[in-house]
């Protein structure tokens, strides 16, 4: 047997033991994730709970219940904004929307909706193109107080002119206010825009597929995965798509070095959105 | 200043940051040993200036950092606007985005710190001109692991307080000039 000479610091040791832990306990999955940003997220979730060593954390993980939350949140929550990246949109508004239109039903898939910003952009930008009521939105993650952050839909009002200004350039065809009510500091979105949105635990590390897709946008989740898990998540994303479906990637993720990348064609190469090759 | 071999670079700049940079990184021989990894405060515009811009200038090769590409000897890698750039034990780039750290997306203090993890005592860390406080705690981390810690001289940089802040938490750092950081860097 050859040993793979990782430089194993005490540190290093430690946070692989909690992942495990993690693992172990509660089945969340984060072994395989890029190492050094998980290190990042759990310093500082380990600085800010006060513990003094990973291994304290791993204590508390496997003794108190409320830790793996708390956990959890470090591990996954990230601010994104509405219309990250107005091109993206555009491109789907522009290219990816006409292409929709020819189907009587269409499945989108956000996966990894996080706090539920690029779920309520999609679902905006198809209200304006006249698709929501014939598309229904699955929204994932695997952390549940993400999926109540995106249920609820509420928003800091400090956030809402870098959205309106996203949406604008995105070519947006109505304004973001009509979709929103401001009161003490904070936007709460319609939630007629929920109608069509199912919420959902899913994780693309451990589960299966669970519908056919038209489009899946899946942005900036995949660069937190080692090599291996974004193959399983891609291998995911082929199998979830319905033939010449849609996949959206985040400006820096791309499918060029994956296994999977026979499957997909360039759609709009520049905006990292592809389209399933037919079998 | 160390008897260890040094595997990368890593640098960070921000306001003036495109001077000084040209003071420094066309000056290096095809023939340069390692990679360069750089962190420059650049608006979030998704087209990344820099790498085109340096591309013309210089005789190494220059690229925008790809997630999980592997860092090779020779080329200057610079972070992508609106992503930071961090380095892999294995040596290969991660790009993440997190949320900004002291507002700033890349983080100058994200890079410098997931490189003095890969790298330890084989790395050189030089913060540059710059009007915030990012890679003053990154440096010391450097410093930290047996890193050479370099700062441009804040009485001769384009804005002081960067090289002001990395120097009040890096005594031990190695203040110099532009033209000497150049000199020191060829002599790698």
């Amino acid at each position: 047997m050859t040993l793979v000479p990782i430089p194993e610091k005490v540190e290093d040791i430690e946070i692989r033991l909690l992942l495990e832990a993690l693992f172990l306990k509660y089945h969340y999955d984060f072994r395989s994730y890029a190492f050094a940003s998980i290190k990042r997220r759990l310093k500082q979730a380990r600085e800010q709970l006060g513990l003094a060593t990973f291994s304290a954390m791993q204590e508390s993980l496997l003794h108190d219940p409320e830790m793996v939350g708390q956990l959890l949140r470090y591990l996954t929550v990230q601010v994104s904004e509405m219309f990250r990246d107005p091109s993206y949109f555009r491109a789907i508004r522009e290219k990816v929307v006409p292409h929709l239109r020819t189907y009587p039903s269409i499945k989108l898939w956000v996966a990894g909706c996080s706090g539920g910003e690029e779920l309520y952009s999609m679902v905006i930008l198809f209200r304006e193109e006249g698709l929501e009521e014939r598309t229904l939105f699955y929204a994932t993650d695997i952390n549940q107080d993400a999926l109540k952050t995106a249920e609820a839909g509420v928003y800091p009002l400090d956030r809402v002119p870098l959205f309106t200004e996203n949406h604008r350039k995105s070519g947006g065809k109505s304004s973001l206010s009509d979709y929103y009510q401001a009161a003490y500091g904070r936007v709460t979105f319609d939630r007629t825009l929920r109608r069509n949105v199912v919420f959902a635990d899913h994780s693309l590390v451990t589960d299966a597929v669970f519908a056919e897709m038209h489009l899946i946008s899946c942005r900036n989740v995949l660069i937190y995965f080692d090599r291996n898990l974004q193959d399983r998540a891609l291998g995911l994303f082929k199998d979830s798509l319905a033939r010449k479906g849609f996949l959206g990637l985040g400006a820096k993720e791309s499918l060029r070095f994956s296994p999977q990348s026979g499957a997909f064609r360039d759609f709009v190469r520049e905006e990292k959105i592809y389209q399933r090759q037919g079998e | 200043m160390s008897a260890i071999r040094p595997q990368a670079v890593v640098i960070g700049a921000s306001a003036g940051a495109l001077e000084a940079l040209s003071a420094i990184l066309p000056l290096l021989p095809v023939s340069f040993p390692i990679p360069i990894l750089v962190v420059v405060h650049l608006p979030p515009d998704k087209r990344s200036v820099m790498a085109e811009l340096f591309r013309a200038k210089c005789s190494l090769r220059v690229e925008e950092a790809e997630d999980k590409q592997p860092i090779e000897p020779g080329t200057i890698y610079f972070a992508p606007p609106d992503y930071h750039l961090l380095v892999e034990f294995d040596k290969t780039v991660s790009l993440s985005s997190d949320e900004p750290v002291l507002f700033s997306r890349p983080s100058i203090d994200v890079l410098f710190e997931s490189a003095a993890d890969a790298y330890g005592p084989s790395l050189i860390a030089i913060v540059l001109t710059g009007a915030n406080h990012d890679g003053a705690k990154g440096l010391q981390a450097v410093g930290a692991a047996g890193g050479i810690a370099l700062i441009q001289d804040p009485l001769r940089a384009f804005a002081s307080a960067m090289p002001e802040a990395a120097i009040a938490m890096c005594p031990a750092a190695h203040v110099m000039s532009i033209a000497a950081i150049g000199e020191f860097l060829k002599e790698v």
